[in-house]
């Protein structure tokens, strides 16, 4: 369309109103990556300098690594994670296939079921789950952190979406060669389904790690913290003296997520843009 | 199977009508108690009204922003993917780890905020700790965390636009961007603002956790909000009922929302 290769005033203009937003955006991490840079005396010095002169990033580390156990947390928020998102496939898969491609009675009203409970808020419902998790002794373990989570109606909801662009050939082929209902579900519909599956599982993966709600309410051990929970513990310990280390700890908490993200941004973009759905 | 999420928040009203507390031996239906007390008492109407202008600030400004970045970014051509990731990132990061960065950085004495304020010759004010500005530095963190959310949004609407439109809205007269934003984009992008919107003003609804580890509702309530509350009440002092009763206002705010929502859908014009 533009005939001459001549840069025109208006890109330059976008340019310049990104890069200033792109800066407001950023400056966060980069201070958060500056401050956790310095030594303690450089930290409490009125005066602004981003790059700091003596380079204290490995000792802060050192040092957030001795007072807070991080290999720990960031330990529990995998097996947090991962053992919620193992549940709700087992769960949603059979559900959405059931939704999708059986015919039963009730299947339409279960359905709008499934999207009434996507408008509900998870914190809707805390005081009682957090009571019946009371009642059955549960509290302060991963059962607390995980249980609550397995039935993703969400989870439900984008499975039986999917599943219903899946042929109904291929499930009567697969009924035909003997393959059991669930079977199906685990030969035929899962490979099939793979995309919404990753999408979905970035989803719930990005939305627990980051979690501070839940597990903020359901633990009380130190050793079962999740990685918002101790910083927020580290903060909270450390009360304004110690921020190069707490910075150096926000850094290492942040950092398994912003790298799978930079690895793999369209499918983290979409995966979160999922939510909009919600 | 749907009774895991059905049952609670049955489970939820039904408690707002007792006087539960956790470990309490026994409860009792006490009707209309908790909710008398809570329009009774004033930390209620505070933390209501603190939501309601955290809602009314950030929903416009996230909004706002999400959509002039997804219009500059489709404007052009050049690093299109280079900004959507910038800008994306605050979506991703942890909340409460960047929550700590940002109270570090509007430090009233070494913070980054009001050391650039005093270069200006500005002297600036302890953000968090000052009754008079905690609430609105809350938001602009809440903001800072949403824009790039609602622009992702804004983007997929915007690619879904034909290009045919553009073309014969400039045949028919509208040479300039303005116009041609006006009578393109802004009408066929509505049901998309809407949706967005209603998401923002939902999440906006759920503010916990930049609160809690921020300001605990302090200074002096003043950046008390509903869930924020509800937590207090209902996991702190461990009042169960009067934490469902809260937690029941709540949800009529958000089911008010989706309300909204599935109405404006409804009366979406089709152009197509």
């Amino acid at each position: 369309m533009i005939a001459n290769p001549k840069i025109s005033p208006w890109s330059v203009i976008r340019h310049i109103l990104l890069i200033a937003g792109a800066m407001v955006m950023l400056l966060p991490f980069v201070w958060m990556v500056s401050t956790a840079s310095k030594p303690p005396a450089e930290v409490f010095s009125s005066e602004l300098h981003l790059i700091p002169r003596h380079f204290a990033l490995w000792e802060n580390l050192q040092v957030a690594f001795a007072k807070a156990n991080l290999w720990r947390f960031l330990l529990n928020g995998v097996i947090v994670t991962v053992s919620i998102f193992a549940l709700q496939v087992l769960v949603a898969l059979p559900a959405a296939y059931a939704l999708a491609k059986l015919r039963f009675i009730g299947r339409n009203a279960l359905f709008a079921l499934v999207l009434f409970g996507i408008l509900i808020p998870p914190q809707a419902t805390a005081i009682p789950v957090f009571l019946l998790l009371h009642k059955l002794g549960v509290l302060d373990s991963y059962a607390a952190l995980v249980l609550p989570f397995t039935i993703s109606v969400f989870g439900i909801f984008l499975m039986r979406q999917f599943f219903r662009n899946v042929p109904d050939d291929l499930v009567d082929a697969a009924r035909m060669d003997g393959i059991s209902e669930f079977g199906i579900v685990w030969r035929v519909m899962l490979p099939a389904a793979i995309p919404a599956v990753t999408a979905f599982g970035i989803f719930s993966v990005v939305a627990h790690w980051n979690d501070y709600f839940w597990p903020l309410i359901v633990l009380n051990s130190e050793h079962l913290r999740t990685p918002p929970l101790a910083v927020a513990h580290f903060r909270n310990a450390e009360a304004g003296t110690n921020y190069g280390p707490l910075m150096a700890a926000a850094m290492v908490i942040i950092a398994p997520l912003l790298v799978a993200f930079l690895l793999a941004q369209r499918r983290f973009v979409e995966g979160i843009a999922l939510t909009g759905i919600k | 199977m749907l009774l895991m999420l059905l049952g609670p928040l049955a489970g939820v009203i039904a408690l707002s009508f007792t006087d539960y507390q956790l470990g309490a031996p026994s409860l009792h239906w006490i009707g209309l108690a908790n909710y008398h007390e809570m329009f009774a008492d004033k930390v209620f109407w505070t933390s209501l009204r603190n939501t309601l202008v955290y809602v009314g600030i950030v929903v416009p400004g996230a909004v706002t922003a999400g959509l002039a970045i997804a219009l500059l970014i489709q404007s052009g051509t050049g690093l299109r993917s280079l900004y959507r990731t910038v800008y994306f990132l605050p979506v991703m990061a942890t909340l409460i780890a960047m929550a700590v960065v940002w109270e570090f950085m509007l430090h009233p004495q070494f913070g980054l905020v009001n050391g650039l304020l005093r270069e200006a010759g500005i002297h600036g004010p302890s953000w968090l700790q000052d009754r008079a500005t905690a609430l609105y530095s809350l938001c602009a963190i809440g903001i800072w965390q949403a824009a790039g959310f609602n622009m992702v949004l804004f983007l997929a609407g915007l690619v879904s636009i034909p290009k045919q439109l553009y073309e014969a809205a400039e045949i028919d007269g509208a040479s300039s961007a303005w116009a041609r934003f006006r009578l393109v984009t802004w009408p066929l992008l509505r049901p998309v603002t809407t949706f967005v919107v209603v998401i923002s003003g939902i999440r906006s609804f759920q503010v916990f956790d930049t609160v809690h580890v921020l300001t605990k509702g302090g200074p002096s309530k003043s950046s008390e909000v509903l869930i924020h509350t509800m937590y207090t009440e209902g996991f702190e002092f461990f009042r169960s009922g009067y934490g469902a009763a809260l937690t029941v206002v709540f949800l009529g705010f958000i089911l008010l929302l989706t309300l909204i929502k599935s109405r404006l859908a409804d009366r979406g014009v089709q152009y197509a």
